[in-house]
């Protein structure tokens, strides 16, 4: 089943997501889109799943025009999308979440699962999934939970699927499996969309790249002759540098010391279980792990969000281990939590407000009672500035920024205070290739002018291009370190699937 | 969607003020306005099915308006009618501000002008510039700390304080029909609910009583400007104004920015009740002379529709609380030229705040004076 969407054009009000959009895709082909986010990606494969319906434009299967009303109608033509987020029930085994909606039915209405087992298992076994349909969701690994989400579309006689940025969620050796799997269902001849921002994936995988920017295809590439570089200068519209420069590592002191840390998470669940490490001056230390993993207990545990239940924290000799946020703020310590949204900054707030967040008690930005608001406004210009942050003004709201400079904003903001240690959780998720190498750049500044970096990050490239020293944690616990010389993807990846390396 | 392809602007452009933007316009001004008129031209056509005439309705439209803003004395009614209900708008929107929900400005202003009421009575010989600000000092002390406990159990216990401050209202009702039937509130002699009368030397000046002497207006309003300022420097120049709008509008944030929100739970509802004890105190100190039951006149509820129509900006809340001031007033004389009701303001109050709280519907019913708003994509 081929099929064509010509002239797709999609508008919001006065925001056009996608103009004039044309694109095939081709049965026993894999199309990887590539795209900054809000280049339009989502937005397109919304129109072709059904959920939107464009402005202008049509979709062609086999050479004939479709028209969708809702998704249930793409569905029927054939199209199947894998989400980003699984939308299954964590309870019900996997036959039941495929089944669900569609269910087989017996007589008197009666719920027929061995038809549903039955045909799960023959879907598994015809393109390699090994998924057992007996299995409970919620005990299986994410990267057999996507496997079921892939069985959930052919069941429902998909020709064409969509995957939204399959592998964010996956470990490294997940990847290479998924990989497998995709080629596989390649070869049975099913037409396969590949979404997703990774220029190396696309590179390895897909059979034929284009590129979204600004709601426009503005590049076909051929995966056999394009480069990283190529690739990322169309996404961005520039020249993209990819690795970073760095000096060597030259540290000094033990700044912060974590000492045997055990942390409960909101079930009251040992999410953190025992852990120890140290950031020295000047050297950049990178967490790696699957999502989940503790990781963002231990950061609000070191900052002073959450308590520990046992072990302790110092910070610059001082015992922090039951003192405040702003305890440990006043003493130097700087944190980019994982989700700018949620906590890093208040949307509705201006620039200038987001820009003094964590430090409008100080003596330059109050007077203890009254806001300093001059001085505010000056040093939130000074912090657009630097970090490039793009805003028409700093009365703007924050809401009005794009992901990557509301993230610029608040690096920016956490980095221009005197600060000795730097906290920063998933510091690049979801910002543009273009605002990662700037966030990456000032982030080695600081870890060269002797700021101790800790990076707490499941994008394992990120830890590696930017770490001196790497932990992997696995189920709460540190369960491998490399320095940037022993580190490789493959140690590391088995490391962070729980695999004692 | 697309970036600014113009290059980034210079750090002077950068300084400069943004031109308000148009969503911020419908939002502040073009719903709650459409929403007054939506909702007297729907109190016209219940007029209309209750079976009044044309011509009686027209007349109920004139005296609504003659009686609030035609004359000076319409004048001074309304404002004397919006002085209380200001005072606790300005408190409810400062909770809305920092997130808190304070139902219970009812309870707070009836204890508050309790207090105010028992100052009042009490200090015989004490010069009016001692005595005055002592009892309005203490109405709202008490009225904050009334507020407090709901602040402080919000805080200490996770409550909600929409409960507790509904109960505390309740509590607060009853406290004072029990207070008002005995000594030492009571006035002697009096065996209905019915409190010793306040000193002159208690009372808020007359303001107006040059022009005539029978013109209500007294110094309340002038506290009520003053409250105005106070709070809009509180919420925009103060540190403690920085804390309340951040947990107000992120929580999260704001913890993570080390506010201490515990703290900020109980300032807020104290200051939101301090407020609303105040109103009680101008209430009893400047028209009433006394407190009796329903002296608050509801003014505590109402407040919350001023605080949603004044969409929680200290200036909103002047004008919302002019509007229902006027409302009735001019309530008044229409009850008394067009012999309708007064309960029909009460309708026309109650469409403006479910008009101005669902903004979308009147976006549905008025599409020609909205901008089409773009979908939220990811």
């Amino acid at each position: 089943m081929e099929i064509e969407l010509r002239g797709i054009t999609k508008r919001f009000g006065a925001v056009t997501a996608n103009s004039d959009v044309n694109l095939t895709i081709r049965p026993g082909e894999i199309l990887g889109l590539l795209g900054e986010n809000g280049a339009g990606k989502s937005t397109l494969m919304n129109v072709l799943s059904g959920l939107y319906r464009p402005d202008a434009g049509e979709i062609l299967i086999d050479g004939k025009p479709v028209n969708f009303r809702d998704a249930k109608d793409a569905i029927h033509a054939g199209i199947g999308m894998v989400h980003q987020h699984f939308m299954l029930v964590p309870v019900f085994t996997v036959a039941e979440n495929v089944v669900l909606g569609v269910e087989p039915t017996g007589r008197f209405d009666h719920l027929d699962l061995a038809a549903a087992r039955r045909q799960v298992s023959d879907i598994s076994g015809q393109h390699g999934l090994s998924v057992d349909p007996n299995a409970i969701i919620e005990e299986m690994p994410v990267g057999l939970q996507q496997r079921v989400e892939i069985i959930k579309v052919l069941f429902r006689s998909a020709e064409v699927i969509i995957f939204d940025e399959p592998t964010a969620v996956l470990t490294p050796q997940e990847v290479t499996e998924f990989f497998v799997i995709i080629r596989s269902l390649r070869d049975a001849g099913k037409a396969l969309v590949f979404i997703t921002h990774k220029l190396g994936e696309v590179l390895e995988v897909a059979d034929r790249i284009s590129v979204l920017r600004g709601g426009k295809v503005v590049g076909e590439g051929d995966p056999k002759t394009a480069t990283d570089a190529d690739l990322a200068e169309m996404m961005v519209g520039r020249s993209v540098r990819f690795a970073v420069n760095k000096r060597a590592v030259n540290t000094g002191a033990a700044l912060l010391e974590v000492r045997d840390m055990k942390v409960l998470n909101e079930r009251d669940e040992i999410t953190v279980d025992g852990v120890s490490f140290e950031v020295r001056a000047g050297e950049v230390v990178g967490i790696a792990g699957v999502q989940g993993n503790g990781q963002t207990e231990l950061v609000e545990a070191i900052t002073g969000l959450r308590p520990a239940l046992t072990g302790a924290v110092s910070f610059l000799g001082h015992d922090v281990t039951g003192a405040s946020s702003r305890t440990r703020h006043r003493l130097g310590m700087a944190h980019v939590p994982e989700d700018r949204q949620k906590s890093g900054m208040v949307t509705d707030f201006t620039v200038a407000e987001n820009a003094v967040l964590d430090s409008y008690y100080e003596k330059r930005f109050s007077s203890g009672v009254t806001m300093r608001w001059p001085a505010v406004n000056a040093e939130a210009a000074k912090i657009v500035d630097d970090f490039d942050v793009r805003t028409a003004s700093i009365f703007s709201l924050g809401d009005h920024l794009s992901g990557g400079n509301q993230q610029k904003l608040v690096v920016g903001r956490e980095l221009s205070r005197d600060i000795k240690l730097m906290v920063a959780s998933q510091p690049t998720r979801g910002v543009d290739v273009g605002s990662i190498e700037y966030i990456h750049d000032r982030l080695i500044a600081a870890r060269d002018s002797g700021v101790g970096v800790l990076i707490v990050s499941t994008e394992l490239d990120e830890i590696m291009s930017l770490a001196d020293r790497i932990l992997v944690m696995f189920r709460g616990r540190i369960v491998a370190s490399f320095t940037s010389e022993t580190a490789n993807v493959k140690d590391i990846g088995l490391a962070m699937a729980g695999v004692a390396a | 969607m697309s970036f600014n392809e113009e290059g980034p602007p210079t750090t002077s452009e950068m300084l400069q003020r943004v031109v308000v933007a148009r969503g911020q316009v419908e939002d502040v001004v073009i719903v709650p306005v459409l929403a007054v008129a939506l909702a007297l031209v729907l109190g016209g056509i219940t007029m209309l099915l209750t079976g009044v005439d044309v011509p009686r309705i027209g007349a109920a439209f004139s005296a609504l308006f003659s009686g609030s803003f035609g004359s000076i004395s319409a004048l001074s009614e309304t404002l004397t009618a919006a002085t209380p209900v200001t005072l606790t708008a300005l408190g409810i929107a400062l909770g809305f501000r920092a997130g808190l929900f304070n139902i219970g400005a009812e309870g707070q202003m009836m204890l508050g002008g309790m207090a105010a009421v028992a100052v009042g009575f009490s200090f015989p010989g004490l010069p009016i510039f001692i005595h005055l600000p002592l009892a309005l000092l203490v109405g709202a002390l008490v009225g904050a700390a009334w507020a407090a406990i709901a602040g402080w159990l919000k805080a200490a216990t996770g409550a909600h304080e929409v409960i507790t401050t509904i109960m505390l209202n309740l509590i607060a009702t009853q406290l004072t029909g029990y207070l008002l039937r005995n000594p030492p509130i009571q006035k002697p002699g009096r065996h209905d609910p019915i409190s010793q009368s306040v000193l002159d030397s208690a009372m808020l000046p007359k303001l107006l009583t040059w022009l005539d002497p029978n013109l209500r207006l007294n110094a309340g309003y002038i506290i009520v400007l003053l409250m105005v300022a106070l709070v809009y420097w509180l919420l925009f120049r103060t540190t403690l104004g920085f804390e309340f709008r951040a947990s107000g509008l992120n929580p999260f944030a704001a913890r993570y920015a080390g506010m201490r929100s515990g703290l900020i739970i109980v300032v807020v509802m104290a200051i939101s009740g301090a407020l609303a004890g105040l109103a009680g105190g101008v209430q009893v100190l400047g028209v009433l002379g006394r407190a009796s039951p329903g002296f608050t006149g509801g003014g505590g509820f109402n407040g919350i529709a001023v605080a949603l129509l004044g969409r929680s900006h200290p200036v909103g809340v002047l004008l919302a609380g002019i509007l229902f001031g006027a409302l009735e007033a001019g309530g008044r004389q229409m009850q008394v030229s067009a012999g309708v009701r007064i309960d029909l303001i009460a309708i026309i109050q109650s469409l403006i705040i479910a008009f101005v709280a669902a903004p979308l519907l009147m976006r549905a019913a008025f599409p020609w004076a909205f901008q089409k708003k773009a979908a939220v994509t990811r």
